[in-house]
Parts: C-alpha cells; structure tokens; sequence
C-alpha cells in the first residue's frame, strides 16, 4: 500500500509542473503584454507602463518570473490583485468556505436521490420507475443548467415566491462567521430566522449543482449494480437461499458500488471547481464567480492564481479518491 | 504498388454485401432501443432545419420589428399570429433566430468533434502503440489539461485567443480531446499483441500501417460512443460559453447567446429565456439518445447477453 501511494503522489510531480506552468504561460501569452491588456483601451502612459512591468516583473527573464512563480506559490504567495489590491490566496480563503457548501449540498442531494434511484431502477430492470428514472436522469444529464437555474428562479421565485433570486443571506441578518458555512454560521452564532434565510437561499442553487451528478451516479449506480446483479457469487448467494434484500444490500451493493464512489468522488473535485455557472446564475459569492469577475475585468494576476489553486484542489480530490479506490478495492494495489 | 491494386469485380459485390449485412445487423441492435430511434429521428429533424434555415424561417433572424418588440408567443393574449413564438426585446422573430441558431450548434459540434477527435485519436494511438517515453509524455500532457475544470479552462483560453464562436470552438475541442486521447490508448494497448496485429506485422506492414490500418479500425467502436458523447457536451459548453458573453457575440442567433441576452426579462417575458434553452435541451437530448443506442448496439459485451 505504501508503494502504491507513493507512486501516486510521485506522478503529481510532472503533473504539478505542467499545471503551474499552465497558469504561468498564459497571461503571457495574452496579445501585447498584461499591463497594456490591463489598461484596456484607456491606454497609459509608458512612463507608467515602465513602472507597472517593473513593478510585476513582467521585464524579468521568463524563466527567472516562471521560478520566482513557483517559489511564491511554495511559500503561499499566489500574487496580489491588480484590481482590489490584496493577496489571491486570501480572496481564495474567504469565498472558497462558499463554493465548498454549496458542492458539498449538492452532492449530498445528488447522492441521496442518485444511489437508491440507480438501485431499484437495476432491481426492478425494464419496470416503469426504471424507465421512467432513467428518462429522467437523461433529461437531467443533457440539462444546460444555466437555462435550468433560470426557469427555477422564473418559478420558485418569480411566480411562487418561495425562495429567494441570489446571493447567500439576506442583508438584514449579520454575525460572525466562524466556519464559513452560512448554515453552520447562522445556527450557531446568527439571530432567530438567519438559519431558515440561510437554506431557502441554498435550495435552488444546489438543485441545479446537482442535476447532473445526480443524473451521472443514477445511472452509474444502475448499470454497476445490473453488471453485479449478473456475477456468480449473487447467483449463488441466491441459490443458497439468502433473503433478496440480504443479497443484493450485502452482496451485490458493495461491489457495485466501488465505481460509484469514484465517479461521486471525481465528480466532487470538479464541482467544488465547476461551479461556475451557478455561481453566476444565483449571483453565489464563491470561486467560480470570482474567477469569472476576474477574467472580465482582466485581473490577470488572480486568473493566473486562481487556475493555480483549482487545479491544486481538483489534484488533490482525485488523488484521495484514488487512494480510497486502492482502499476498497485491493486489486488495484497490487498492479 | 503492386500489392495495392484494386480487387477484381466478382469479389466487390460480396464486400459490399457483407457492408450491407453489418449495417443491418447495425440497425437492428441499434432500433431494440426506442428512445435511441427517436433521438435519431429528432436529430435528423434538426439537420434537416439547419439545412434548410432560409426556406424555413419566417423572417430574416437579425431583422427588427420595432413596432412589435417583446411580442408574445402567438398564443398568449397579445400575441401576434405574425411571430410564432413572440419576439424578443428588440423585435426578432424568436422562431426564426431559433432555426438558424439549430446551424450554430451542429456545426460547432461537429467541428468541435472533427478536431478533437482527430487529434486525440493520434496522440492516443502514438501513445498505445509506441508505449515509452511517448506514451509517458502525451499521458502526463492529458493530465495537466484533465486537471483544469473543462469549463473553467476553456474560458481562460476564450480570454487569451478573445471572444468569439471560432475561439470558443478551438477551446472546447482543445478541452475534450483527452477522452479521445485515453480511450483510444486503452483500445490499441489491448489490441496491439493480437495475433493479426503480430501476423500483419511479420508481414513486413510499417508502423504508420499497423497503427492506423490494422489496429486503430478494430478500436472503432468506443471511439464513436465519445463521439457522440462529446458532440452533445461541445454543444453545452459552447451554449454555456455563449451564456457567459465569451462565445458567439450578439446579434448571433446562437442559443447560449440568446440566453444571455434575455437574462434581464426572465422575469417579464417568460418566452425569451424559455426557448433558446429548450432548443439546447431537445438537441442535447436527442444526441445523448442516440449515443446511448450507440453504446448498447456496438458494445459486444451487452450484445451477447
């Protein structure tokens, strides 16, 4: 086991490189040089042009700023904002705790209703829930979800006023936030109704998020489950005369549902990074809308930053997941 | 040369025959699908509207009717029998801008395909075929593009190569290749110590021949499933691009344009939003459909079953 996981994290090395070097080339590669794409079309001075390369290091050998990029990155410099002034990785902190919830709210909706839909859509195969969940789950997996977040908004918010059209909380309500999580927050230190204002602003957005996971693990959960289903060992622990129930909640479910926990898992890595169209839509203050206010005002600096510490984290999901494959599934080891 | 002549006439007819027999067997693993039928048929239904956009469509998409801005679906109440599915805030026929917008989107799918596909076919079969250093060095290069969200990293390429439908198209295809690249590594690895692949190669056939003629068309079929696959997902991402405002610019009748463009009326005119997206949703659908009926009538593993 200890190989093993050394081999994997060995192979993040290359990885690493390739990503920070990603990151690193592509402000450079932008048509002039950043600071004039910063400017825009007001234009500067090049007095003020000479101070601003200087002052970036954009006039350093290439190699010399792609090094002094990766020390920074080692010892938590990912740069400063060209436009609000203050350090990627902080901005990062703050509205990443907002991008996590919703994922993680997300997720659990989508695995909740996803893994025992994908059950008995397999059990009862050919029946007219199996046909029906499935039709779903192919309505849900071909959704663009930006135009799914807007006919709920039109819907609950619109014509049912149930839930609120965007952000996190209503203004009314203040209080320190400890964790960072808006429902853990308002729970604990929030005054009275914070915690309903908290999850009627979290239902949309996380329905939308999840639609597509949930789509993926329904059928994933279905099609794994009918490949066991058909194994031997269910057939025998048939023959021997187990109750159905027994045979497929022990039997067949823990094998079926090692591919299943890894497309939860990859699907998690990219949602706490994907989130960005619903960000956008709901007007969430997390990443993904960060990233996207970056790249429209040219904030080049926490572009380059931010793709840096999304693809860390994407990184490092899919690392864990991996290594909870090697956990549940000694085969992979021993390769 | 002398090897490559073309076969005499007797033996062509049976090779077409025997062409014909596999399409049929084709069609009949394919249509045990229903739905796989019907998405083929929707997807058939939309070629044919993009093809024949001009005849089709009411109204030129980019013309504005400015007495008639916001219009209504024709059956609402103030609706006008003229606009179909109402007009939008400046006075576009929707239904018109709907049908071309059926162009936009196939063709991005198809091109976002065409490259993708091609280029992680290539790099795939070099990589399953010559293992090593190669196969080291495109693998870890897949990684590092598999590392970045799909949708995040095709945005900051939109932002370098600036906006637009043929930059998003670059981008999206860029982002998608590594399927292409993976399953086809998988596929020539498993088949490359065959024994036609070891006969073919005793026969003196060169490494171009091996990897492109004699494996890579025995790895087809998984191919085509990512296909389809892919040319659903290129029409979201590029809709998604569009919606974002760093795809297709307006007045583009692209569905993900239009979108963005009626986001400030969702609340007033119900028709502007919901149009656009169901087109997206339909066309996606159907595609998924048929990727599906795909899946089930080329794997041989549920074939026998």
């Amino acid at each position: 086991m200890f190989r093993y996981i050394a081999s994997r994290v060995l192979l993040l090395i290359p990885t690493f490189i390739g990503i920070s070097f990603i990151a690193f080339i592509f402000i450079r590669l932008l048509p002039g040089d950043p600071v004039i794409a910063l400017a825009g079309e007001r234009g500067m001075t090049p007095e003020r042009h000479q101070l601003l390369m200087e002052q970036f290091g954009f006039n350093r050998p290439i190699w010399e700023q792609y090094f002094s990029f990766v020390w920074n990155i080692f010892h938590g410099d990912f740069g400063t904002s060209i436009a609000s002034k203050r350090a990627v990785l902080t901005d990062f902190l703050t509205l990443f705790p907002a991008t996590l919830e919703l994922s993680i709210c997300a997720m659990l909706f989508a695995t909740i209703i996803g893994i025992p839909a994908g059950i008995f859509a397999a059990v009862k195969r050919g029946s007219v829930f199996d046909q029906l969940s499935m039709g779903i789950a192919l309505v849900g997996y071909s959704m663009p979800i930006f135009w799914w977040g807007i006919l709920l908004i039109i819907l609950f918010a619109g014509i049912l006023h149930w839930t609120p059209v965007s952000g996190r909380m209503d203004l009314i309500y203040f209080f320190k936030p400890t964790t960072g999580f808006m429902l853990i927050d308002s729970l604990i230190s929030g005054p009275k109704g914070a915690f309903k204002s908290a999850f009627s602003h979290l239902v949309l957005p996380t329905i939308v998020l999840g639609t597509i996971p949930l789509a993926v693990i329904a059928r994933q959960t279905r099609s794994a489950m009918l490949e066991v289903l058909g194994e031997d060992y269910v057939r025998t622990a048939r023959a021997k005369g187990l109750a159905p129930r027994r045979v497929i909640g022990v039997h067949a479910l823990r094998n079926a549902m090692i591919p299943v926990i890894t497309t939860i898992g990859l699907q998690m890595g990219l949602l706490m990074a994907g989130a960005i169209l619903t960000e956008t839509i709901f007007s969430w203050p997390g990443i993904g809308k960060w990233m996207i206010d970056a790249i429209a005002k040219r904030d080049y600096v926490v572009v380059q930053g931010g793709l840096m510490l999304v693809a860390l984290i994407v990184m490092t999901v899919n690392l864990i997941v991996d290594l909870l494959y090697a956990v549940v599934n000694p085969r992979i080891r021993v390769k | 040369m002398t090897n490559e002549v073309s076969p005499p006439v007797p033996l062509a007819a049976p090779k077409s025959a025997g062409r014909m027999a596999r399409l049929s067997e084709f069609w009949f693993y394919f249509s045990v699908n229903k739905g796989a039928v019907i998405g083929f048929g929707v997807l058939v239904f939309l070629m044919l509207v993009a093809i024949f956009a001009p005849v089709l469509a009411p109204h030129a998409p980019y013309q504005q009717y400015r007495e008639a801005l916001l219009t209504p679906p024709s059956w609402q109440t103030g609706g006008n029998s003229m606009f179909l599915l109402g007009t939008d805030a400046v006075g576009r026929d929707l239904l018109s801008r709907l049908i071309y917008g059926a162009r936009f989107s196939l063709f991005i799918g198809l091109i976002v395909v065409t490259i993708s596909m091609v280029t992680g076919v290539i790099l795939g079969v070099l990589a399953g075929y010559f293992r090593g250093w190669v196969d080291a060095l495109i693998m870890r290069i897949m990684d590092i593009i598999l590392a970045f969200p799909p949708l995040l990293l095709a945005l900051v390429l939109v932002a370098i190569l600036g906006p637009g439908l043929f930059n998003a198209m670059i981008a999206i295809a860029l982002v998608l290749q590594p399927h292409f690249a993976r399953l086809t590594r998988a596929a020539v690895m498993s088949e490359k110590n065959r024994e036609y692949v070891v006969a073919s190669k005793l026969a003196g056939a060169g490494h171009l021949r091996l990897m492109f003629k004699t494996i890579l068309p025995n790895c087809l079929a998984p191919l085509i499933v990512q296909g389809t696959l892919s040319f659903s997902n290129a029409i979201l991402e590029a809709a998604a691009l569009g919606f974002l405002g760093m795809g297709a610019q307006p007045p583009t009748p692209e569905w993900g344009t239009m979108l963005a463009e009626a986001r400030e009326f969702i609340l007033r005119a119900w028709w502007v939003v919901t149009f656009p997206g169901l087109a997206i949703l339909i066309t996606v659908l159907a595609i998924n459909l048929v990727g599906d009926g795909l899946r089930d009538a080329l794997d041989p593993k549920l074939k026998r079953s």
